[in-house]
């Protein structure tokens, strides 16, 4: 099969192959760049990752439901990843989640009706001094309060 | 004392780049060794510093690389263990973020001792910031001639790259990283054979800890001597200290092997926060058992802990206050091994989950009598039945908490 990806991320993924001996090594950061493209890794774009690394589409979708970053459904504009453990929990880390459970009227796990945000609890964000925490994107928001995450989300909207 | 080595100039924010890091000393023991000293030399003085993992096991760097086969030229690997995922602990993060080039020349002081010509940085998917600083402090070091072809002219090549994880708490465990790097699922491997023998690609590698190389210039430069006379007999140098929950002053502390755990929090930490009074202490990530407020003149060094019943792990220290219940506690801890129970063996996947369903309903207010020696028999049942610490890792904090808290958890 041929792949479907455009020029410019099909030479980014063969780019990576240099740093390995072996091709299926490239498989992460692969499917990171995909991710970032596309917003998730479908079947297409599963098929289209095996096919550039020259390894089985199954072994593609055993990483993909593996690792708990990649989504195999498009998620909201933004993601919203909730740290839900210890030190966050001892920090009001709960308080911070049934705030944005109740101001984006979703449960974890869901995508508000316009498609603009997605709610994730997940576990330790490794930023424990700035509890409690959330990360949108790559961006780390911490010490926060209820105040701050709508002074946060009105930023987004 | 006040010793800052690790954390020396990270005082001052945004000194990161390779300018500020030379203008430091930066690169001075890279120097030394590649004109001075032979690799030999090298793990020699690794070896007598004594320098311990600063990941969790605390296996000594210098006799885990004196594993690896000697002969000039096979393909041997370098793994720097960034994956950061024990709950506590965010001093990788810390180090990498403020000090790329301290944990560069660190992993150039290793490659260098073992003959080692590739190196991967394998960094938790969530730091994707910091991996993208590392990415631009490696092209530095390259394009100053320190990392990648002839460094310091002096023949001596090493590539080092960076390679994001994505979200698998396992991976941190050695075995796992490699299969992880190999594009596989994290799941741990059999050993022996140990990955100084067959590690990534089925080569000899190296794994080590971010922090670990982070010590590796300042014992070239001042010898193993001077490391240990930083911190106590067995177990030298400084550490890096995560500091988080109830306490006034959450951070990173830098302070020798060996302070004092009572001392961290409350001078270094600045106590408790306002009103609230100590209940336990998480003191080396959320896999060491837990301890109780009598417990915490232990020294915190990978011996003392160990003596204590608990461990030095990771270094993260998660202080609890007697605003929390127990079973959130439980409830925390349970659900977080359940999720990262790589599946692979039985009495982890099916203890971790069977735990948390139990631990679940007595937090719903549904708790039956025996629910807390139920817990405590099926975590004894995953003791030493598994492939990887995990299974472990697991068990020891559930049970402790068990033990030193059941009456709080039957009430």
């Amino acid at each position: 099969m041929t792949s479907r990806f455009p020029e410019s991320l099909r030479t980014r993924i063969l780019e990576l192959l240099n740093r390995f001996p072996d091709k299926k090594a490239a498989l992460l950061p692969a499917l990171h760049l995909v991710q970032n493209e596309r917003g998730f890794i479908g079947p297409e774009e599963e098929a289209a990752v095996a096919d550039l690394l020259a390894i089985r589409p199954i072994e593609v979708r055993e990483a993909v439901t593996f690792y708990s970053m990649f989504r195999r459904r498009p998620a909201g504009r933004r993601l919203l990843q909730v740290c839900a453990n210890l030190t966050c929990t001892i920090r009001g880390g709960e308080r911070i989640l049934d705030h944005l459970r109740r101001r984006l009227a979703i449960e974890p796990g869901g995508t508000t009706p316009d498609g603009r945000f997605t709610l994730i609890e997940v576990e330790c964000l490794g930023a424990c001094d700035q509890a409690p925490c959330l990360m949108i994107g790559g961006t780390l928001h911490g010490s926060l309060t209820p105040e701050s995450v709508d002074e946060l989300l009105r930023g987004l909207e | 004392m006040d010793v800052k080595i690790l954390s020396r100039p990270l005082d001052q924010a945004g000194r990161r780049s390779l300018e500020d890091y030379r203008a430091a000393g930066g690169y001075a023991a890279a120097r030394k060794a590649l004109t001075e000293l032979t690799p030999a030399e090298v793990l020699a003085e690794v070896k007598a510093a004594n320098l311990r993992g600063r990941g969790g096991a605390g296996f000594p760097a210098g006799l885990k690389w004196s594993f690896i086969p000697a002969g000039g030229s096979s393909i041997k690997y370098l793994c720097v263990n960034a994956d950061e995922g024990e709950p506590g602990t965010f001093k990788d993060h810390f180090l990498l973020s403020r000090q790329p080039h301290l944990v560069l020349e660190g992993a150039l002081l290793a490659a260098y001792a073992v003959g080692i010509h590739t190196a991967y940085i394998y960094i938790r998917g969530e730091y994707e910031i910091v991996a993208r600083r590392l990415e631009t402090a490696i092209a530095e070091a390259v394009r100053e001639g320190l990392l990648g072809i002839d460094i310091l002219g002096r023949g001596f090549a090493l590539n080092v790259y960076v390679h994001r994880g994505a979200g698998a708490y396992i991976c941190g465990e050695e075995t796992a990283l490699l299969e992880s790097l190999e594009g596989k699922r994290g799941l741990p491997r059999l050993k022996p054979p140990f990955p100084a023998s067959v590690g990534l690609f089925g080569k000899p590698t190296v794994v080590n800890n971010v922090e670990t190389l982070a010590n590796l210039p300042g014992i070239i430069l001042h010898g193993a001597d001077w490391f240990l006379s930083l911190g106590c007999l067995k177990d030298g140098g400084t550490r890096l200290f995560s500091l988080s929950g109830a306490v006034a002053r959450p951070g990173v502390y830098e302070l020798p092997s060996g302070t004092r755990l009572r001392d961290i929090i409350f001078t270094h930490g600045g106590g408790l926060l306002p009103g609230r009074t100590l209940k336990a202490v998480i003191p080396g990530g959320m896999s060491a058992p837990i301890l109780t407020p009598e417990e915490i003149d232990v020294p915190m060094d990978c011996d003392s802990l160990a003596a204590a019943g608990s461990m030095l792990g990771s270094g993260g220290i998660i202080v609890i206050d007697d605003s929390v219940p127990m079973i959130v506690v439980l409830d925390r801890i349970a659900k977080f091994y359940a999720h990262e129970s790589c599946g692979q063996c039985p009495p982890c996947r099916v203890g971790t989950s069977w735990i948390r369903r139990i631990v679940r309903r007595m937090a719903a207010g549904g708790r039956r009598p025996g629910d807390v020696d139920e817990i405590a028999r099926l975590a004894g049942a995953m003791m030493g039945r598994t492939l990887c610490p995990l299974g472990d890792a697991a068990a020891l904090p559930l049970l402790g908490l068990v033990r030193k808290f059941k009456k709080e958890l039957e009430e």
